[in-house]
């Protein structure tokens, strides 16, 4: 019997795991949702004096983000496990990391380019000033992928438990914290007027590691949670 | 095979473990205790006052030793995390999970007493500092440990899913370590040295050391007899475990 090649299958999984999400293209709309009520909460609460809002919004803006991807995570492979497509995927001749890597990033796509589009509508309702907004949307892009990566080691980790939300954020976020650290601070430091590129480069290089060994991670983290 | 090697290969079967700490905990117990006391004696009594915080300064004596035991037993679990996973070795899996509530422990007592500290020589409880933040997270990824570990009803399982938990959070470990050279912030950088000479003066030493040394002996003793109650646990329908509890109960008689 003769397998295809493992670019092949890394095509097919992307190509399904799009059109699945094209078949509940609403779902996708969901996380953008959530970060934009997140958002609003903040100047109900702190009132809506602008100075202070334009302050504190990149810091907003990255939490709020954060707390959606962590919501997004478990779609990551719950649907898969359940109808046992998962255990194919760990079956399959073809390296279980690059299947993985093709399913975080249509993950990616599907959850945290919906929330990168909607983020300068965030900004915008917090008084982010114009010129921060480039560094805001490349810091964006670089933490989204950095979140995905990470995220989806943690979510193989607790795969099949039944109520799996509390503990997952318990997993995640210690491990999210530099990443929020840089991403923001790159911000604030555009803000001020200072030098953000360190930040930004900082991320980057965590960015390359994490592209080579989160799915290795993610992968072996899979084996053990399907036995 | 060298007598090391049969040791150890002894010390992994869970009937000798068991035996072999239950004659060590006592003893261990007891040293940890007694060094302890002797220290905090000499860090409250014996140590001279520091010339600029005064007595306030003698919280050192918990607050380090406890710190530096929060990253020994991080690093204890994730070596024993790595030889469970690799070697699937089950004294390993026991020894990693039983030290996370342990190190998680005197990672509270860290932050704790350090807060304490904190209000009387910087002026407020916390602040967020490069290594108060990283020793937070310290503790939020021992009780991510825990939780996952308690989270999974098949005991091996979890016990292999947290230890891999506890492999991908080893990165936080450095930075704590790292965190007052790396970011010049409030905390202060580090005075006791391994290697040249320390910036404290040998009669604050002394009993740091000795408090160290107790609190070492203290997380031994502690998860060796925790490990000791997960094997009984783990093992209650094997042979071994069935007569120790026979032998205890004809004991109790």
């Amino acid at each position: 019997m003769r397998y295809g090649t493992t670019r092949s299958a890394c095509a097919a999984v992307i190509r399904r795991d799009l059109l699945l999400t094209w078949r509940r293209r609403g779902d996708a709309l969901n996380p953008a949702l959530f970060a934009i009520i997140v958002v609003v909460m903040f100047p109900l609460a702190l009132g809506p004096e602008p100075n202070q809002l334009a302050n504190i919004s990149a810091g907003i803006v990255f939490v709020a983000v954060l707390l959606a991807g962590l919501l997004a995570l478990d779609t990551l492979f719950r649907g898969d496990h359940e109808d046992g497509t998962l255990e194919q995927i760990v079956l399959s001749p073809h390296p279980l990391s690059m299947l993985l890597a093709s399913k975080i990033l249509v993950h990616w796509l599907s959850t945290a380019l919906p929330l990168i589009v909607v983020s300068p509508l965030l900004a915008e309702m917090l008084h982010l000033p114009r010129q921060v907004m480039p560094v805001l949307m490349i810091s964006l892009i670089l933490a989204t992928l950095l979140l995905s990566l990470l995220g989806a080691v943690c979510v193989a980790l607790t795969i099949g438990m039944r109520r799996s939300g509390m503990l997952l954020a318990l997993l995640v976020l210690p491990l999210y914290v530099p990443v929020l650290i840089f991403a923001a601070g790159a911000c604030n430091a555009a803000q001020l007027g200072l030098p953000f590129l360190a930040p930004l480069l900082w991320l980057g290089a965590a960015l390359a590691l994490a592209l080579v060994l989160a799915p290795l991670a993610c992968a072996a983290a899979l084996r053990i949670s399907i036995t | 095979m060298n007598t090391l090697t049969l040791w150890f290969h002894k010390f992994g079967s869970p009937p000798t473990f068991f035996r072999v700490t239950a004659l060590l905990s006592p003893w261990l117990f007891g040293a940890a205790f007694l060094i302890g006391l002797a220290g905090i004696y000499w860090g409250l009594f014996v140590a001279p006052a520091d010339y600029q915080q005064s007595d306030a300064y003698r919280i050192i004596f918990i607050h380090v030793p406890c710190a530096w035991m929060g990253l020994f037993a991080y690093i204890f679990m994730a070596v024993n995390a790595f030889i469970a996973l690799v070697w699937r070795i089950k004294i390993s899996e026991i020894l990693a999970m039983t030290s996370a509530p342990v190190g998680a422990f005197f990672t509270a007592v860290t932050l704790a007493t350090g807060s304490i500290w904190g209000k009387p020589m910087w002026g407020t409880w916390w602040t967020w500092d490069a290594r108060l933040t990283s020793e937070l997270v310290l503790l939020f990824l021992f009780l991510g440990v825990i939780g996952l570990y308690n989270a999974i009803e098949d005991r091996r399982q979890a016990a292999r899913a947290a230890a891999f938990l506890a492999l991908v959070g080893i990165v936080n470990v450095p930075i704590v370590h790292f965190s007052v050279s790396w970011w010049n912030t409030l905390h202060q950088g580090s005075t006791v040295r391994l290697l040249g000479p320390s910036r404290i003066d040998s009669s604050m030493l002394w009993p740091l050391l000795l408090l160290a040394l107790a609190t070492h002996i203290w997380f031994f003793a502690s998860v060796f007899a925790r490990s000791r109650v997960s094997l009984l646990e783990l093992e209650g329908g094997k042979e071994w475990a069935r007569d120790i509890a026979l032998a205890t109960e004809h004991g109790h008689e």
